[in-house]
């Protein structure tokens, strides 16, 4: 089975801004992929070229193997989930999720309504209006509306930024158990590098209008092909031309014997962390380095000479700065 | 809103200031004649003018007499048919604006301009291009499609088409506001969800706008209602509302009483309307 969702070299240029330069990408059938970038990367117009809302300059947009270029928003089978939700305010919850079942005149609307509220944990407040409800309800009301259609793509657009923080991460947990168990296909735009690496598949990185990298999150975050890539998952200490993350990154009185990687420096910082700290040191060539230590290895303080280490197989093969 | 016993004293004294100028106005040039004309209309016509006594209801009752009640029904029927026409009309006009982009200023400023010049000469103007020798039967029988001149003038369809012409811009201007108001991404929602254009003005932009859609229809009924100048010139005596009655009685027919009954039931109307709609959304009408 081919992939739901395949993009051939989309551009999408406006008068003043050309937004997307030769998207290419395939999103593999029950697959959470995301977009990932800063904002303004493109990846929001990407996410609109394949509901509908615009039209690719050039490129084609393949929907289960077939071209949808030309059809209208309605004409698709793939359904947004918009950052701010969009819901409809004159209408209750349920009001919502029928809505789209009634434009395509489903039959047995009740019983799929019921279905996929208790889905996303809404029963009892079908009656409500979004005015009346939540964040995270909205939120959840949102998704309902979409997956009750069953479409063969989720488009969300940055579904969690309007939530508070501690929300948030709750419901990202509940957004992955939820796209398991329906098995719908899910193409998720953010520029949270924690949320794309938690929740996703695979993972697109995108820059001004192109795609970086394309990966698992591990290979994103440990082969990133680009410094942009690197840098946009995770921090990164640079240490004589090599790039290591944080974590991978140690620091000690002295390097141990063995096959590892070591530079002298001089601690310039130390935070408390709880379960770690955070060492910040400066290298003789003069780079700044942070490393996450063991609270069990000791403190460290200002001034103190140290060994800072890592093995060479932590290294990143980053290809130098064009 | 804070509750004036609730604001110091000072506020509270500086608020009834402030708002006593609007008092004076309103109780000078409304509450004062309506008293008069609520005195009057209980009061007997004069011999040949004016008024006498004794105190009676019977202005009243006469406004169930089918000779005045046939007019009053005719007068709402007009109003009401001018107000869904109008509606018809301002709606898909109100839209086009709100998504006319640069444009919109342009075309609001279209929907103003009437408002520049009086409504007795644009009336007038109206006569000009209806009458038998006006511009629209001239221009069919120079090309032949009549023979006789079509009767355009002083009937019915006249004085509706004076009335939706001279009260459009009041319905087109509140749907606007609301339809700009609303959030495009909502109609990209509808759009997603599987609505075609049409389900999306019915399902979405419709419901949306309602609000506008009430306060267009109650300023444009409610002037629409008492409308005298249209019937006056359009409908030359023979498609007469309410307003024509009312001037009727206080010259030609010198019974100010029943003028006054008239009036003041016309008021009491287009309160009540008012009232249902304030009461309803208050804060839309303005």
């Amino acid at each position: 089975m081919g992939p739901v969702l395949e993009l051939r070299s989309i551009c999408k240029y406006y008068p003043e801004h050309r937004a997307l330069e030769g998207i290419s990408l395939e999103v593999p059938r029950g697959a959470f992929f995301s977009l990932l970038g800063p904002s303004g990367c493109g990846k929001t117009t990407t996410l609109r070229l394949v509901a509908g809302f615009e039209a690719p300059t050039a490129g084609d947009i393949l929907l289960n193997g077939a071209r949808i270029n030309h059809l209208r928003p309605y004409e698709r089978n793939v359904s947004t989930v918009f950052q701010n939700y969009a819901l409809f305010p004159h209408l209750t919850a349920r009001g919502n999720v029928e809505f789209g079942l009634r434009r395509r005149g489903a039959s047995g609307i009740d019983a799929r309504v019921r279905q996929v509220l208790e889905l996303v944990e809404l029963a009892g407040k079908e009656a409500r209006y979004p005015a009346q409800l939540s964040g995270g309800e909205r939120q959840r009301v949102a998704l309902a509306r979409s997956l009750v259609l069953e479409p063969d793509l989720l488009l969300l657009d940055e579904p969690l930024a309007a939530l508070d923080p501690k929300l948030r991460k709750q419901v990202r947990t509940e957004l992955k158990t939820l796209q398991r168990r329906v098995g719908i296909t899910f193409l998720f735009v953010t520029h949270d590098q924690e949320e794309a690496l938690s929740l996703s598949d695979r993972i697109g990185v995108m820059r001004a209008g192109r795609l970086e990298q394309v990966g698992t999150p591990e290979e994103i975050y440990l082969r990133p092909r680009t410094r942009f890539a690197a840098s946009f998952v995770g921090a990164l200490n640079w240490m004589d031309g090599v790039a290591v993350r944080p974590e991978a990154t140690r620091i000690s009185p002295e390097a141990p014997a063995g096959d590892v990687r070591s530079r002298p420096a001089t601690v310039t910082g130390c935070i408390f962390l709880g379960n770690t700290l955070q060492v910040q040191a400066r290298l003789a060539t003069g780079e700044n380095v942070t490393a996450e230590v063991s609270r069990l290895e000791g403190g460290f303080a200002p001034g103190q000479a140290v060994q800072v280490w890592w093995r060479q197989c932590d290294e990143l093969a980053l290809p130098p700065e064009p | 809103m804070r509750r004036a016993g609730t604001a110091p004293r000072a506020v509270a004294r500086l608020r009834r200031l402030v708002l006593l100028p609007a008092w004076t106005v309103v109780a000078l040039l409304f509450l004062v004649p309506l008293l008069v004309i609520g005195s009057y209309s209980l009061l007997t016509r004069g011999a040949y003018w004016g008024l006498s006594l004794p105190w009676t209801l019977e202005n009243y009752t006469r406004l169930f007499d089918p000779l005045y009640a046939v007019i009053l029904l005719r007068s709402v029927v007009m109003a009401a048919v001018a107000t869904a026409l109008c509606l018809v009309l301002a709606f898909p006009a109100a839209l086009f604006i709100s998504r006319a982009g640069r444009r919109k200023n342009f075309y609001l400023h279209l929907v103003i301009i009437p408002f520049w010049t009086s409504f007795l000469v644009r009336t007038y103007a109206w006569m000009f291009l209806l009458r038998d020798t006006g511009l629209f039967n001239t221009l069919l029988q120079a090309l032949g499609l009549i023979g006789e001149p079509l009767p355009l003038l002083y009937n019915d369809g006249a004085v509706l088409l004076g009335l939706v012409y001279g009260y459009l811009p009041f319905m087109v201007l509140p749907i606007y506001a609301t339809l700009e108001r609303l959030d495009c991404e909502l109609l990209e929602a509808a759009a997603d969800l599987g609505a075609r254009p049409w389900a999306a003005v019915t399902r979405v932009i419709i419901p949306l706008s309602a609000p506008g859609i009430r306060a267009g229809a109650v300023l444009v009924f409610i002037p629409a209602l008492g409308a005298y100048l249209t019937p006056e010139l359009l409908g030359g005596g023979r498609s007469i509302m309410i307003g024509n009655l009312i001037q009727n009685q206080f010259t030609t027919a010198r019974d100010w009483p029943f003028g006054s009954a008239l009036s003041l039931v016309l008021t009491a109307a287009a309160m009540a309307l008012l009232f249902v709609f304030l009461r309803r959304r208050g804060e839309e009408l303005l």
